[in-house]
């Protein structure tokens, strides 16, 4: 069997081409990512049967609503929703990892999965983008390992009586990013994508399991890392009260590839932030919104044309270099988006003048 | 940014920024006050009002001996992530531990800074720190500071900055613009000369790293430079706003200020600023003295009295003599104190009043500023000699009245009677003798009973005078496990009283996990004599004691889990892996040198003095009947003098101590007196240093060190016992054991191995003896410190003449300061130290060298030499050779051990103790 892209000999040739070409993606034009996967796993009504497959079919937890665990029992289900993006016209798809940690899987009992439910993922990934490169010569399919937020957090006591109370530490965080983080990585992911962040010390523990992980294995095992944070409120700050820029301040040691905003608000209500990342942002700016804000059904009601006019509109005024969907969006909303970006040139990188960045909730430039 | 335009001065540049230093414990008595108290409001608020009052920045600091920093810093940082008015700005997290740091660190959604790296500890943790800091995210201060010490001059500073900054962005691509040099601003105006150029260094070292260290930021602590003008904050201010205008105009970026206490450069009175500037820029070799004279006018004019020390006033005396007495106990004057406590006594009616009025009156003042920080040590003792002094005139009087009032049937009592003594088998007393005389100061009925004190004789005493509490006191490590004795013994015999431990070796965790658990009346590790007071005054208030006995409890509750854990986190590698991995010499190149002589020699500082010299050691006939010649002069240049200034609480390193913003003034004034009592004792020869030498063919065998009678090796006479690192370590380490510095004896090659015992402890005793009675204890425990330190450097001394006898130590070449921190090839460790643990061995190699009859050292039984100024080890010349610590031990290495040593496992596990990985129970 032909692969479409030319077949390297070894899978370290293989990750070093996937790697250029991932590059030369991002130099060329504005890359597509894709759309929701839980919103179009809803589209299939699975039962708790879907979920428990025959290998958690005696599970003494109920696993219904666990979308990662999918992976494993319902890897059809999942590599579909993959092929269905790529053929939207996405080029990175993201895995279906969300939650895939010990502390997001603890919720179903889960821990002792994680690392097989991290390789699952990528492994569905894969499949989808070999298919859709055999499909189309010359067309090179990307996949990017999402690191999900926690539903604990470093920066917030979920205790109003104890303010100075954290449900878990850091070493406890950075534990379980690098068990997914290693899965990821040994998988072969082309990206890290660390995204959802509504906690930018949760992410900083991320990101510094991934530097730990790199320094540990060598330069060779370095890959893209991709970082998109989540702003909550119209107030242009974080859950965890950081601006826009104060964020970029704070992860802006890890060298990303790329930052940008995903989730939350509707693309329209992003777009100050976003103008302002692509002010200050030495890397890459990505944005990957939800199809507005869920409505009283907890539907999403912007329309693929509504979120590609948006999108369109960033990238004519050149914010972005990589656009997509979260929540609510769907293959078509992701064509729409592909269609509206096609003929934008990406934005252009710039190096802004060295300073020393500081920041607390809010930024302090030192030049 | 308007905010900082209202603090800076009014021609800064408008970036520069200010780092408030309100939440930094040692910057802010208010915040330490708040901090020791936990009440965290009230350091929230310092913290809030400091940003609402312009900082762009805020230093935190918890640095404080009592304080746990790691934790506190972790809490106050999580309770400052709630208050968006506080956590807008960022933080600069600041310890002189890493360990606090990389705490705060991990508690930081924004980009902070470190406070502070330094090449200090060499270049390998130097980058190591620097990468973790990458990691976390954070920018770093990084101190001119090396290995050699602090940066003064102007060169040094560039050179540190330069060759920190190198290693930071060319071997770690360190971001240059988040690299903030901080180049010392040192003290000015102190009266010595080569001190009047330091803020001249500091501007010309900004102006140079700024020019050719690209994006590098410079800050400071501003406040240090005006040091020498403490009380007089007119003309601080004065110099800092000066400071700051010239600083900020060579390109100083930031600096660490007290924002109140900077004003407009423009509008400084002109003479002053004359004169401020005249000492800022070393215009003119007077300029000192006439800032000294103009600050003191200004002083007078603006109608307070000046409080410059420089010149004697005893304006004071023309107090009232409650008044006097009270300043004479505060600045520890004990000039006049006999002819005041008889005017105090003609006033008033009974001599108890004067110790409970004017006397207890000034101790509380002394007690005030010792708690908070602003009196150290030396000075607290120093008003002690002056309280004692006073007592000691009124006893006579009080012993009159007492057999007057016994007759009238009425009982008196002190604030509570303490019991404190040196355990078994320990001889060390400076520490213990300190808490006595502390709370002796604070009017508890302090009973000392001494040094070798068995367990049975401290529960007599006890029980006969009724104390209301015990306190234990030890620096070798068997005396540990004596203190877990007396716990179990208190226990049975059904007391109740609290007992307290302190000493060198004792710690929170030891008494939490092995003393604690053995006496149900509470026990509390004391960390030093400035807590002394407070554990105590709270141990004996009826209100207080539940609430402190509960928090206590609970702490150790805590230090026992955590011991736990650590203990059960990373397994030790089993015996025959940890020999596996034992360091790999070529044993057919490596250079091993032959002694000048085998056997021993002795030295003492009797000869020639018409002393009998004393007799050969027994074992191994000596070359020189007569010991050679000692002078107690040279010894002197030998002495390291840092460790001098930790005995007496003070801790910073020699010389730059002397120059601390916060205790250099007391350092200097302790050296001064330390410098006086160290000419008299070498000019009347106070005491008697001895020492004796030797070396012997050796190899090791395994991880034994075998003796031979003689170069043939076909006689062994006697075998050290070593022990092996068994921590798993990174690949490219090695688990060390002494026994791997001497050849193998299947190498095929012949080895030497040295030992030596030294003192210079013959005299110390009389010498603070003769103190003590005239109730003199600072010079007492000055005397013992300085025996002590003479103990240690004559161990260096002898060490040269080791490496001399050797061969390699006549072409080392190293001046003094290099030979005090030990940058020569070859090592002396001691038995009972972390090398070699097992206190043990010191009576095989006191046999072997013949140490009692030489030297006239002798052994406890808990193998501690008397007199205690004494120092016993081996010399090892391998060209590797180092300090190491042998860390924890596993059962299989201490039954293995015990079977090399023909000891039972019991008896090798007690000695052993703090050092076990296992509950040998």
């Amino acid at each position: 069997m032909s692969t479409p892209v030319q077949s390297p000999a070894t899978p370290a040739a293989a990750h070093a081409a996937r790697a250029a070409a991932f590059r030369a993606l991002f130099a060329e034009r504005i890359a597509i990512l894709d759309g929701a996967m839980g919103s179009m796993i809803q589209t299939y009504t699975l039962e708790e049967a879907d979920f428990r497959g025959t290998r958690f079919a005696d599970f003494p937890h109920d696993l219904k609503g666990n979308n990662d665990l999918l992976c494993l029992t319902r890897p059809d289900i999942v590599e579909k929703i993959h092929a269905d993006y790529f053929a939207a016209g996405a080029d990175i798809v993201e895995t279906n990892t969300f939650s895939s940690t010990s502390i997001g899987q603890a919720d179903y009992k889960l821990e002792p999965i994680v690392t097989e439910l991290n390789r699952a993922a990528v492994a569905c990934a894969r499949r989808a983008a070999l298919a859709a490169e055999a499909a189309t010569p010359g067309r090179h399919c990307f996949v990017a390992g999402a690191i999900g937020p926690l539903n604990r957090t470093l920066s917030m006591s979920p205790d109003v009586n104890r303010p100075d109370y954290r449900a878990v530490t850091w070493d406890h965080v950075v534990t379980a990013y690098s068990e997914q983080i290693r899965a990821l990585l040994d998988a072969g992911v082309d990206a890290l994508l660390v995204e959802t962040i509504f906690d930018t010390l949760n992410s900083k523990a991320a990101l510094f399991a991934i530097e730990s992980i790199f320094d540990e294995r060598g330069e060779a095992s370095r890959v893209p890392v991709m970082i998109s944070v989540t702003i909550t409120d119209a107030s242009g700050r974080t859950l965890s009260g950081q601006t826009i820029g104060a964020f970029y301040h704070s992860i802006r040691h890890a060298k990303p590839f790329s930052v940008g905003i995903n989730c939350a608000l509707g693309g329209q209500a992003m777009r100050p932030y976003v103008e302002e990342l692509a002010k200050i942002a030495e890397c890459y700016v990505t944005c990957y919104p939800n199809a507005g804000l869920p409505n009283a059904f907890g539907g999403y009601d912007e329309t693929p044309a509504d979120m590609a006019a948006v999108l369109g509109e960033f990238a004519a005024s050149g914010f972005v270099n990589m656009v997509g969907g979260c929540c609510g969006s769907t293959p078509p909303h992701i064509a729409a988006i592909a269609q509206a970006v096609r003929s934008l040139p990406a934005r252009r990188l710039h190096a802004p003048p060295r300073a020393l960045r500081l920041s607390g909730l809010e930024p302090l430039l030192v030049a | 940014m308007s905010s900082t335009a209202s603090t800076a001065p009014a021609n800064a540049a408008s970036s520069f920024l200010v780092v408030g230093e309100r939440t930094n414990i040692t910057g802010s008595p208010k915040f330490a006050k708040a901090l020791k108290a936990g009440d965290w409001d009230a350091c929230l608020a310092i913290a809030k009002q400091q940003v609402e009052s312009g900082a762009n920045i805020i230093d935190i600091n918890v640095d404080e001996a009592l304080i746990e920093g790691e934790s506190t810093m972790v809490k106050f940082l999580n309770l400052i992530a709630a208050e968006p008015d506080i956590s807008r700005v960022p933080v600069m997290v600041d310890s002189s531990k890493w360990t606090v740091l990389e705490a705060g660190l991990q508690c930081l959604q924004g980009k902070g800074i470190v406070n502070s790296i330094s090449l200090k500890d060499g270049e390998a943790e130097f980058l190591r720190r620097a990468k973790l800091i990458m990691r976390y995210g954070a920018a770093a201060v990084v101190m001119a500071f090396d290995e050699q010490g602090q940066a003064a001059t102007r060169d040094e500073k560039v050179r540190i900055c330069t060759r920190a900054y190198r290693l930071l962005v060319d071997t770690l691509g360190f971001p240059p613009e988040d690299i903030i040099f901080d180049p010392n601003i040192l003290t000015v105006a102190t009266g010595i000369e080569e001190h009047n150029n330091y803020a001249v260094d500091f501007f010309e070292a900004t102006r140079i790293i700024k020019a050719t260290l690209p994006g590098a930021k410079v800050s400071g602590g501003v406040s240090n430079v005006s040091f020498s003008f403490r009380g007089n904050n007119p003309v601080r201010e004065a110099i800092h706003t000066a400071f700051l205008y010239h600083a900020i105009r060579e390109g100083m970026d930031m600096g660490i200020v007290n924002a109140g206490m900077l004003g407009n450069y423009d509008e400084i009175e002109p003479t002053l600023r004359l004169h401020v500037e005249d000492v800022l820029l070393n215009r003119r070799p007077d300029a000192t003295d006439r800032l000294v004279k103009f600050a003191d006018e200004l002083k007078a004019s603006q109608g307070g009295a000046s409080k410059t020390e420089l010149k004697e006033d005893l304006a004071w005396r023309n107090t009232p003599v409650e008044a006097r007495l009270a300043h004479a106990l505060v600045k520890g004057i004990d000039q006049f104190v006999e002819q005041d406590t008889e005017e105090c006594r003609q006033k008033f009616a009974r001599p108890l009043e004067i110790i409970e009025g004017p006397l207890m009156d000034g101790m509380r003042i002394v007690g005030d500023l010792f708690g908070a920080g602003k009196m150290f040590l030396p000075q607290v003792v120093k008003s002690a000699r002056v309280m004692k002094r006073s007592v000691a005139y009124l006893t006579p009087f009080m012993e009159a009245e007492k057999a007057r009032a016994f007759a009238a049937g009425e009982a008196t009592r002190a604030q509570g009677k303490f019991l404190i003594a040196t355990v078994k088998g320990d001889v060390h007393d400076i520490g213990k003798n300190i808490v006595g005389v502390v709370l002796a100061c604070n009017n508890y009925e302090v009973t000392d009973l001494g040094v070798m004190v068995s367990c049975d004789k401290i529960l007599a005493k006890a029980k006969e005078l009724n104390v209301d509490l015990i306190g234990l006191s030890g620096l070798i490590t068997p005396s540990l496990d004596e203190m877990v004795y007396v716990a179990k013994e208190m226990k049975r015999g059904g007391f109740t009283i609290p007992l307290l431990i302190g000493g060198a070796t004792t710690s929170p965790a030891h008494a939490a996990v092995k003393i604690a658990p053995e006496y149900p009346g509470g026990v509390v590790h004391v960390l030093d004599a400035s807590r002394v007071v407070n554990v105590v005054s709270s141990l004996l208030s009826p209100e207080q004691k539940p609430a402190f006995i509960a928090e206590n409890t609970a702490k150790q509750e805590r230090q026992r889990e955590e011991f736990a854990a650590r203990r059960n986190k990373r397994p030790l590698l089993p015996l025959a892996q940890a020999r596996a991995r034992k360091p790999t010499y070529d044993w057919a190149t490596i250079d091993i040198p032959r002694p000048a002589f085998l056997g021993t020699r002795v030295y003492s500082s009797e000869s020639g003095t018409g002393v009998s010299p004393v007799g050969s050691p027994a074992s191994v006939p000596s070359l020189n009947a007569e010991p050679s010649t000692l002078n107690l002069g040279d010894i002197v240049a030998y002495i390291d003098w840092s460790p001098f200034f930790s005995a007496w609480e003070l801790h910073g390193r020699f010389p730059q101590i002397l120059e601390d913003v916060v205790v250099g003034v007391e350092a200097k004034k302790l050296f001064a007196d330390a410098q006086k009592l160290l000419a008299q004792i070498v000019a009347e020869k106070r005491f008697t240093a001895k020492a004796i030498i030797g070396f012997w063919p050796g190899n090791a065998v395994g991880d034994d060190i075998e003796i031979y009678a003689d170069e043939s090796r076909t006689s062994v006479v006697t075998r050290f016992h070593q022990l092996r690192q068994q921590m798993d370590k990174p690949a490219d380490q090695f688990n060390h054991c002494l026994a791997d510095y001497l050849a193998p004896r299947d190498s095929g090659r012949l080895d030497y191995c040295g030992g030596f015992a030294v003192t210079a402890g013959h005299g110390v005793e009389e010498f603070a003896a003769e103190f003590r009675a005239k109730h003199d204890d600072y010079n007492a425990i000055m005397a013992q410190a300085l025996g002590d330190r003479l103990a240690e450097a004559l161990a260096e001394l002898m060490h040269k003449k080791a490496r001399d006898v050797c061969g390699y130590g006549q072409t080392e070449n190293l001046p003094m300061e290099d030979l005090i921190r030990e940058k020569y090839r070859g090592v002396r460790p001691a038995p009972g130290y972390p090398a070699c643990p097992d206190h043990t061995e010191k009576p095989i190699l006191f046999k072997l060298l013949g140490v009692e009859a030489a030297t006239g050292i002798t052994l406890t039984e808990s193998c501690a030499m008397s007199p205690a100024s004494s120092v016993s080890g081996w010399y090892f010349n391998h060209p590797d050779s180092k300090y190491f610590g042998v860390g924890k031990l596993g059962k299989d290495q201490v039954t293995d051990y015990a079977a090399r040593k023909r000891q039972t496992v019991a008896e090798a596990e007690k000695w052993l103790g703090p050092y076990l990985d296992y509950d040998p129970s």
